[in-house]
C-alpha cells in the first residue's frame, strides 16, 4: 500500500510540477485571439473607439472592456464579425450605422493648411501647402481624423452612393414572416 | 445528329409569332444618340474624342482600356454634343459615363481599316486583331468581348466551335429574322469564325421552333458544299440558349462548376455576333448597329429593326407607333433573363436585343405565398440546384450556407421561379445574395489594401524620424568637430607665439 501510495504522490508531484514548469517557461505573451481581431479592424488607427490604435483596441475587445459595437468605420458588418469571433451575443439593433462614408472636402473653404494630410492615417488626402487638398475616396476608411483637425470646418463626412459598379439589386420584401 | 438531355428546363408560351413574321426594318436616325461608355462586361472604354468634334461614321469614340474591354465606334456622322454623366440602361437607373452625339443628317464614312480580302489566308490573329479593333462584342446579352473569346485558343485545346442560334427567350426574333434574311452573310461570318479559332468544324445550334431559319442555312450550306458547318436542331427548351446547358445537348460533355466552355474544348458564339465580325473582316465596319426586336401586348406595332447602337429607346418606341394601353412592364432583353427599363430615354447598346412593352394579362401579378417545399423548382433547375433552399438560408442572410449548396452556379435563368406555385422571387433572392456576396469581397479588398497604405505611411513616418535623428546627430558631430579643428588651430598660433 505505502508502495501504491509512493507511486500515485510521485506521479503526481512530477506532472503537477512539470504543467508548473510548463506554465512558467511555455507561457504566450499576450491574447492570441488579439492578434485574430486585430486582424479585423480597419488599422487605421483612428482613434475613435478610445483607444490608441486598432491593436491596443484589439487587446482590449479580447478582455472584454469594450464591447463588439465600437468601430464607427467598420460599422455594422465589422461589430456581427467581432461578435462571431469572440463568441458573445450581441445586440446590434441599437447600434447606430451610418453606412460607409467618404470624407469631402469643401473646395471654397479649404486654406491649404495641410493639417489634414499630415494626420491621414491612409494617406488618402492630397495636396500641399497652401494649394487645394483632395480626397481619393478609394483609399479614404471614413475615419473622421481630418474632420476633426480641419481649422475651417472644410471637411465633412458624406455617405458613399451606389454607382454603376456597386449597385446590386435589393432583398426582395414579400412582406413574408422568416 | 445525336443529342443529350439536359436536366430541367421549362416551356413558356413562346409568343414569337408576334414579330417572327416581321422583315428586319431600319430606323430614322434619332436627334440624339446616346453612346454609353460601357455597353460590355470589363472595364469602360476610354472617350479619345471631345466635346464640339466632328467625327464620320465608325470612327473611334472611345477605345478599349485594359485586357477586357471593348472600343465604342460612332453610329453615324455628327457631332459631339456632350460627354458627361447620364442615366444608363441597368436596372438601377443610375448615371454612367455616356458621349451624346447629334447626327448630322449625311451618315457619312469616315475611313475605315481595308477590308481582309481572304480572311481564310490570313493568321488566326490578324482576325483576332480586327474584332478587338470593331469592338465587337457577344450580342447574345452577354456582352463579352469576343476577341478575348477568340484568344482562348492559345489557352486551350479548341475542338467545336458552336454557335448559338438557340434564342430560347419567348418574344425575341432578332436572331430567327437574321438567319432568314442574311442566311449567306452568317454562314460567312461563321466560317471565318471557325478559321480564327482554329477549329474543325463548327455546330449551329437552332431551336426546333424555326424551321425557315434552320431550312436558309441549309440551303446555303449544300449550296455551296460547305463540309466544316454542321447545323443542329435542338428541342425547344428554355433555357437552351444557355452556353453550357447548349454545349451538353450538343456534345454530351458538362462544363465543370465555375469553368468555361473553353475547358472541354468548346467556344461558343452568339449568331449575330458572328454577323458583325463578317461586317468588321470583310467590310472593315465596327459594330455600330444591331438588330432588336420590338414586342409585347402593350405594343402598336411589334417588329424586327436594325437600330444604330445609342438610339434612345422611346425612339424606337415612337417609330412602332407608341403603345395601344399603358404597358405593365417595360424590360430591355427577354422576359425571362431581361431587365426592367428605368427610363425610356436610355439608350440601345451593343447587348439590347429586345425592347418589350408587356400588359398585365402578360405578366400575371401575384400574391408571395410562402413556400410549401414542393421542389417544383428543384425539377425546373438546369443546373440541378435547390432553389427553394438558397433562398430560405438567403432570407435568413446565410449567405455562406447560400454558397455551399451551389448559389455561385446559378444562372438566373428564372426557370425556378417561374414555376413556383407560391410566387416567391427567386431569382430576386440570387442576384440580392450575388451581388452582396460581391459587395462584401470589395469591402474587404479596401480593408486590406487601407492597411497597406498605414502600414506604408508607419514605415514612412519611421524612415523620416530615423533620418532626422540622424541629420541631427551628423551636424552634432560636424560642430564639435569644427569646434575641435579651431580649438586646435588656436593652440597650434599659440604655440607658435609661444615659440
Amino acid at each position: 500500500m505505502i508502495e501504491a501510495m509512493a507511486v500515485l504522490f510521485g506521479l503526481g508531484g512530477a506532472l503537477g510540477g512539470g504543467l508548473g514548469l510548463a506554465a512558467y517557461y511555455l507561457r504566450v505573451e499576450g491574447n492570441p485571439i488579439a492578434e485574430e481581431i486585430e486582424g479585423l479592424l480597419p488599422g487605421t488607427n483612428c482613434g475613435q473607439c478610445g483607444y490608441l490604435g486598432c491593436s491596443a483596441a484589439a487587446e482590449g475587445l479580447a478582455k472584454g472592456e469594450i464591447g463588439v459595437a465600437m468601430c464607427p468605420p467598420g460599422g455594422k458588418t465589422l461589430a456581427s464579425q467581432l461578435a462571431d469571433k469572440l463568441g458573445v451575443e450581441a445586440d446590434l439593433s441599437g447600434m447606430k450605422d451610418k453606412g460607409p462614408v467618404t470624407a469631402f472636402i469643401f473646395e471654397d473653404l479649404c486654406t491649404g493648411c495641410t493639417k489634414c494630410l499630415k494626420r491621414c492615417p491612409t494617406d488618402a488626402i492630397v495636396g500641399a501647402s497652401r494649394q487645394m487638398h483632395g480626397v481619393v475616396d478609394d483609399a479614404c476608411t471614413g475615419c473622421e481624423v481630418c474632420e476633426e483637425v480641419c481649422p475651417t470646418g472644410a471637411i465633412t463626412m458624406r455617405p458613399v452612393t451606389d454607382t454603376l459598379m456597386t449597385w446590386h439589386w435589393p432583398k426582395p420584401d414579400t412582406g413574408l414572416a422568416a | 445528329m445525336k443529342m443529350f438531355r439536359i436536366k430541367g428546363g421549362i416551356h413558356p408560351d413562346e409568343r414569337k409569332d408576334l414579330a417572327a413574321g416581321k422583315a428586319i426594318e431600319t430606323v430614322p436616325l434619332p436627334s440624339l444618340l446616346r453612346i454609353p461608355l460601357q455597353q460590355h462586361i470589363g472595364a469602360p472604354a476610354v472617350t479619345v474624342v471631345e466635346k464640339g468634334d466632328e467625327v464620320k461614321k465608325g470612327q473611334v469614340l472611345a477605345s478599349a482600356r485594359g485586357p477586357v474591354s471593348a472600343a465604342i465606334h460612332a453610329p453615324t456622322s455628327g457631332r459631339i454634343s456632350a460627354i458627361g454623366r447620364f442615366v444608363a440602361p441597368h436596372p438601377s437607373g443610375l448615371p454612367g459615363q455616356t458621349i451624346t452625339m447629334r447626327p448630322d443628317g449625311k451618315d457619312e464614312w469616315g475611313e475605315l481599316p481595308a477590308p481582309i480580302e481572304d480572311p481564310f489566308a490570313v493568321e488566326p490573329d490578324v482576325i483576332a486583331e480586327r474584332v478587338a479593333a470593331s469592338g465587337i462584342v457577344g450580342m447574345g446579352g452577354a456582352t463579352f468581348p469576343s476577341a478575348v473569346k477568340l484568344g482562348l485558343r492559345n489557352r486551350n485545346k479548341l475542338e467545336t466551335l458552336v454557335i448559338n442560334a438557340a434564342e430560347c427567350e419567348p418574344y425575341l426574333t432578332c436572331d430567327d429574322r437574321m438567319m432568314r434574311e442574311r442566311s449567306e452573310a452568317v454562314i460567312d461570318g461563321i466560317r471565318i469564325l471557325r478559321h480564327a479559332l482554329g477549329v474543325e468544324r463548327a455546330i449551329i445550334a437552332i431551336e426546333g421552333n424555326k424551321p425557315e431559319a434552320l431550312a436558309a442555312l441549309k440551303a446555303v450550306c449544300s449550296a455551296n458544299q460547305f463540309k466544316d458547318v454542321l447545323i443542329a436542331r435542338v428541342p425547344t427548351r428554355y433555357p437552351m440558349g444557355s452556353e453550357k446547358h447548349l454545349v451538353q445537348t450538343l456534345t454530351g460533355k458538362e462544363t465543370p462548376a465555375r469553368a468555361l466552355t473553353a475547358d472541354i474544348g468548346v467556344v461558343v458564339h452568339n449568331v449575330a455576333t458572328c454577323y458583325a465580325i463578317r461586317e468588321a473582316v470583310r467590310f472593315g465596319r465596327p459594330l455600330i448597329s444591331r438588330i432588336v426586336t420590338v414586342s409585347g401586348g402593350a405594343m402598336k406595332r411589334t417588329g424586327n429593326f436594325e437600330v444604330p447602337i445609342g438610339t434612345p429607346i422611346s425612339h424606337l418606341i415612337d417609330h412602332c407607333d407608341g403603345f395601344n394601353k399603358e404597358p405593365d412592364r417595360l424590360l430591355l432583353g427577354g422576359p425571362m433573363m431581361g431587365q426592367p427599363i428605368a427610363s425610356t430615354r436610355t439608350s440601345i447598346v451593343k447587348g439590347s436585343n429586345g425592347v418589350l412593352a408587356l400588359c398585365p394579362d402578360e405578366t400575371p401579378a401575384r400574391q408571395t405565398m410562402p413556400c410549401i417545399r414542393c421542389a417544383s423548382c428543384v425539377s425546373a433547375c438546369p443546373c440541378g440546384l435547390t432553389p427553394f433552399e438558397m433562398a430560405g438560408h438567403i432570407r435568413k442572410e446565410e449567405l455562406d450556407a447560400a454558397v455551399k449548396i451551389g448559389l455561385l452556379d446559378c444562372i438566373a435563368c428564372g426557370s425556378c421561379a417561374w414555376v413556383c406555385p407560391a410566387s416567391i422571387p427567386l431569382v430576386q433572392y440570387f442576384n440580392y445574395a450575388k451581388g452582396k456576396l460581391t459587395a462584401q469581397q470589395r469591402a474587404k479588398h479596401k480593408q486590406e489594401e487601407t492597411k497597406r497604405l498605414t502600414q506604408f505611411r508607419e514605415e514612412r513616418m519611421e524612415r523620416q524620424k530615423r533620418a532626422k535623428q540622424e541629420a541631427m546627430a551628423r551636424m552634432k558631430a560636424e560642430r564639435e568637430a569644427k569646434k575641435k579643428a579651431e580649438a586646435e588651430k588656436k593652440r597650434a598660433k599659440q604655440e607658435t607665439i609661444g615659440a
